[in-house]
């Protein structure tokens, strides 16, 4: 079974069209990979499908926007992974 | 269909809350200049006027399923097939129903049928905001109204 790390890289890659070898757990989706919000979009639904779950993307924009959060909490890719990893734990918590 | 004011849709048909679709109708105009040059004597609707119809169609799904509260705008189409010429004065059946709903976004799909034959399909990404302005949200309640929008169907 592969990572959550691995399963996001694939999507990116293939969603962006971004070498997926350029695509490290260190990499800002933004800053490194050149991401718009238009392309995060169709991201996060392939990451809302593969995961079963809903990334918060308005909640953490609203923390960004507010100085609450650095969008290098919600954005370098291992950050990203660990909150993923958080919802489907959640997710399978409530479901039990 | 009100081309000029770009309101396309003429009524809701049906509106299933549950099931999360919606169908409505729309009649494309007889006569109107913009078949003066699309085409010269061979008169067609503009595809991006039907993917504009469709995406009209899923905004009211979505002004729905967000009890108004929420404006959807037009953000990505995703793939729209032209299956078939749509002649001036045919009426339009357009179904819509929700395939994703996202944290701020959408994903719809949608086909227009014309006699119960499938003319032009889309999938169709929107993002949503909460209402920017009163006067919007006026607007959309009043062509609600004229649309036939089945208010009732909202949450209290």
């Amino acid at each position: 079974m592969s990572s959550t790390f691995d399963q996001v890289a694939t999507i990116i890659a293939e969603t962006c069209d971004i070498p997926r070898d350029t695509i490290t757990p260190d990499s800002h989706a933004i800053d490194d990979l050149g991401i718009d919000s238009l392309d995060f979009l169709d991201i996060a639904f392939a990451i809302d499908k593969a995961f079963g779950i809903k990334l918060p993307l308005e909640k953490w924009t609203q923390e960004v926007n507010d100085g609450k959060a650095t969008t290098e909490q919600y954005f370098v890719l291992k950050n990203l992974c660990a909150r993923i990893d958080e919802l489907v734990a959640a997710k399978g918590a409530g479901a039990s | 269909m009100r081309i000029e004011y770009f309101q396309l849709i003429d009524r809701i048909l049906d509106l299933n809350m549950e099931e999360k679709t919606i169908s409505v109708e729309a009649q494309v105009p007889k006569e109107s200049t913009i078949f003066e040059g699309h085409f010269p004597g061979y008169p067609i609707m503009p595809g991006v006027l039907l993917i504009e119809s469709m995406a009209q169609t899923s905004g009211w799904l979505l002004l729905a399923l967000m009890n108004f509260e929420r404006m959807p705008f037009l953000a990505a189409v995703k793939e729209a097939k032209m299956r078939g010429f749509v002649a001036p004065g045919e009426v339009l059946t357009i179904e819509a129903n929700l395939v994703h709903e996202g944290s701020g976004y959408a994903i719809t799909d949608n086909k227009i049928k014309v006699a119960g034959k499938l003319r032009c399909n889309a999938t169709i990404m929107f993002t949503h905001i909460p209402f920017p302005n009163p006067d919007l949200r006026g607007h959309m309640d009043a062509m609600a109204e004229r649309i036939g929008f089945p208010k009732q169907a909202l949450l209290p």
